[in-house]
């Protein structure tokens, strides 16, 4: 299967999520049909507890919908299980998150290179892999920093070159710039933007940060658990 | 990934170095305590293991362990001898008796005499630290265990016949030195024959302690023992029967054993606390990165197997520590205190129990963990 502009990396088609039951109950998202692109950078907006980081999980097989499709790459999510799933996500996602989670014991370089062991690469190979993607963005000299030694933009950029170093079909990034400041922000969106959009690949970015809106193709708005609009830019 | 699961381990070291504490507390203190217990059980039969060269020890059939000496007549040695089988039969005498020092001290001794004749029970060449066993046949003489003759005399060097004790108004001379497994009642040994040691103690009706007998070449000691006793009515066991007859009476007549293990269970629980709750603490401060690895793409059979494999470090190196600490402990004692005969005794069972106890806080430490990392939803990295 080939990726091309017309196929859809992403198809969701009346995916609903509920958590809890009774009078706990709360859907999260109501009846959701969405397409996403190769090749573009689109942005999930929208108030705080809307539905975008239920809406990315469940894209990124870290949730089960309660109903509905969901096909991410070309597969059909909704009747993946178990260890298939751990598999497709090791294989093919990227993640970066809000908190980076990067391991403190870990070095930058090995920091990255965690996607590539969890592969099952050998040690040298796989750190001197990540080694090249630190350098992509821009942090070639702190490759044996730890991350307590690296600022919240640096680390947000090891985080980064890990989501990347294995080469994944799909970028999943849940507020990356919430917890760095405007400057810091931009670069970190400026490096998705360069390094990890590609023709083949997908990147999706949850933001309610309206000072990176400008670095998105396209902009998903989501309103109490439903899509309110996608616009494209131009 | 195993590297990745080192590295999270020893990355925090006050946790790490608490975990392999808590483990090592635990292996000490169980290592430790079961070896001494170990060692006084053992010690209560250093005489059975001292008194070698027969197969089978008669005894009153209501004797239940060594020190309980209950007198044979002197017919009981030839109805034994009488018994097919038996290839011979000699005397032992086994007492207590009151040593008066040339200081004017009283100390009490254990007294063994040997048959006049065979000298049968006599400590063996190599067990001989200075004197020849052949001069207990000298009037009066007596040969004293090391640990005896550290306690009596402190770091005098021996010269035969140079010290005396009195027993009983006799005198006994001290004629050679030899080695014995240590005692319970750290009392000395003294050794002497048979007539001599009726003198060393007051006058009795029945002094027949224990009849040692050999049985006849191609006889099994057991089988000549059971028709000794189906013979006599008395009590006929082998070294090893006697020894856990002993051991057996220690364990159930008095509260040794339950102090020694309420010391052991402490041990394992209190590791298991320590251990169990700084892994616990561990894990949950490393909850988030597990949540990521597991939205990376690392199932929960890996996962399990990366704390599986957390756990055995801690357990292999708190153990290794621990039993060491706990070796270090009887060797260092061993030689620090000269006058009390040792009483630490490291068997393979307790290398194997210890360990299995470490395997066990471990792996508790490890499933308490676990369920918390297998039941969270990978999810959680987005929060
Ligand atoms: N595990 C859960 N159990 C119960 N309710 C949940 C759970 N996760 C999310 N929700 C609910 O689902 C709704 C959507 O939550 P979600 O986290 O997707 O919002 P969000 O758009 O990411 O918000 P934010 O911008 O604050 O991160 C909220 O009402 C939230 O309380
Ligand atoms: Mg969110």
């Amino acid at each position: 299967m080939t990726a091309t502009a017309t196929q859809a990396a992403i198809r969701l088609t009346g995916v609903t999520k509920e958590f809890g039951t009774g009078d706990a109950r709360v859907t999260a998202l109501h009846e959701v049909d969405l397409e996403m692109p190769y090749g573009e950078l689109v942005l999930l907006v929208g108030p705080s507890g809307c539905g975008k980081t239920t809406l990315i999980s469940i894209v990124a097989g870290l949730l089960d919908a309660t109903a509905g499709e969901v096909e991410v790459l070309g597969e059909n999510l909704t009747r993946m299980r178990g260890g298939r799933k751990v598999r497709f996500r090791g294989d093919n996602i990227g993640f970066v998150f809000q908190q980076y989670n990067l391991l403190p014991a870990l070095t930058a370089a090995e920091n990255a290179s965690v996607p590539l062991l969890i592969a099952g690469w050998d040690r040298k190979k796989a750190v001197a892999k990540a080694a090249e993607l630190l350098d992509a963005v821009g942090l070639g000299a702190r490759l044996n920093s730890y991350p307590n030694q690296l600022s919240g933009g640096q680390q947000q950029r090891v985080a980064i070159a890990r989501a990347l170093v294995h080469g994944p079909r799909l970028l999943v990034c849940d507020e990356p710039t919430a917890a760095l400041d405007a400057a810091s922000g931009r670069t970190v969106m400026g490096l998705i933007r360069q390094v990890a959009v590609e023709a083949d690949r997908a990147v999706v970015v949850v933001t309610h940060d309206s000072r990176v809106y400008d670095f998105g193709d396209r902009i998903v708005s989501m309103s109490d658990g439903r899509i309110e609009s996608v616009k494209t830019r131009e | 990934m195993n590297w990745v699961a080192l590295k999270m381990l020893t990355g925090d070291k006050t946790k790490y170095f608490g975990i392999v504490f808590g483990v090592s507390f635990a292996a000490l203190l169980m290592g430790q305590q079961s070896a001494i217990f170990c060692g006084l059980m053992r010690n209560t039969t250093s005489q059975i293991r001292d008194v070698q060269g027969a197969d089978l020890w008669v005894m009153d059939k209501n004797v239940q362990f060594i020190d309980d000496v209950k007198p044979l007549s002197e017919n009981d040695l030839y109805r034994v001898r009488g018994v097919p089988g038996v290839k011979w039969a000699v005397r032992l005498y086994k007492g207590l008796g009151r040593a008066r020092l040339t200081d004017g001290n009283f100390q009490q001794v254990i007294i063994l005499g040997l048959d006049n004749a065979t000298l049968v029970g006599a400590p063996a060449p190599w067990r001989v630290l200075h004197g020849n066993i052949e001069d207990l046949r000298q009037p009066d003489a007596v040969f004293i265990d090391e640990f005896g003759w550290r306690y009596l005399f402190g770091a005098e060097p021996f010269v035969a016949g140079a010290k005396t004790l009195e027993l009983n108004d006799r005198r006994a001379v001290i004629v050679g030195v030899c080695h014995c497994n240590p005692t319970f009642q750290t009392f000395p040994i003294l050794y002497c024959t048979y007539s001599q040691a009726l003198q060393f103690i007051p006058q009795e009706r029945k002094t027949l302690s224990f009849v040692l007998a050999k049985a006849e070449d191609g006889e099994s000691p057991e089988a000549v023992g059971e028709r000794i006793t189906e013979q006599t009515g008395h009590k006929a066991l082998t070294d090893e029967q006697f020894f856990w007859t002993t051991i057996g009476y220690y364990l159930k007549r008095t509260g040794i054993p339950i102090n020694f293990g309420i010391t052991v269970t402490l041990g394992f629980v209190v590791g298991c606390a320590i251990a169990g709750q700084t892994f616990y603490l561990f894990t949950i401060e490393n909850l988030k990165q597990f949540g990521a690895l597991k939205a990376m793409g690392v199932g929960n059979l890996r996962l399990v197997g990366m704390i599986l494999l957390q756990a055995a470090v801690v357990g292999v190196i708190g153990y290794g520590i621990g039993i060491g600490g706990a070796a270090l402990f009887g060797y260092v004692f061993e030689r620090a205190v000269k006058t009390a005969p040792p009483a630490f005794y490291f068997s393979w069972h307790i290398l194997a129990l210890t360990g299995g106890a470490v395997a066990a806080i471990v792996t508790a430490a490890a499933l308490v963990s676990m369920r918390r990392v297998l039941f969270l939803e990978a999810g959680v990295v987005f929060r």
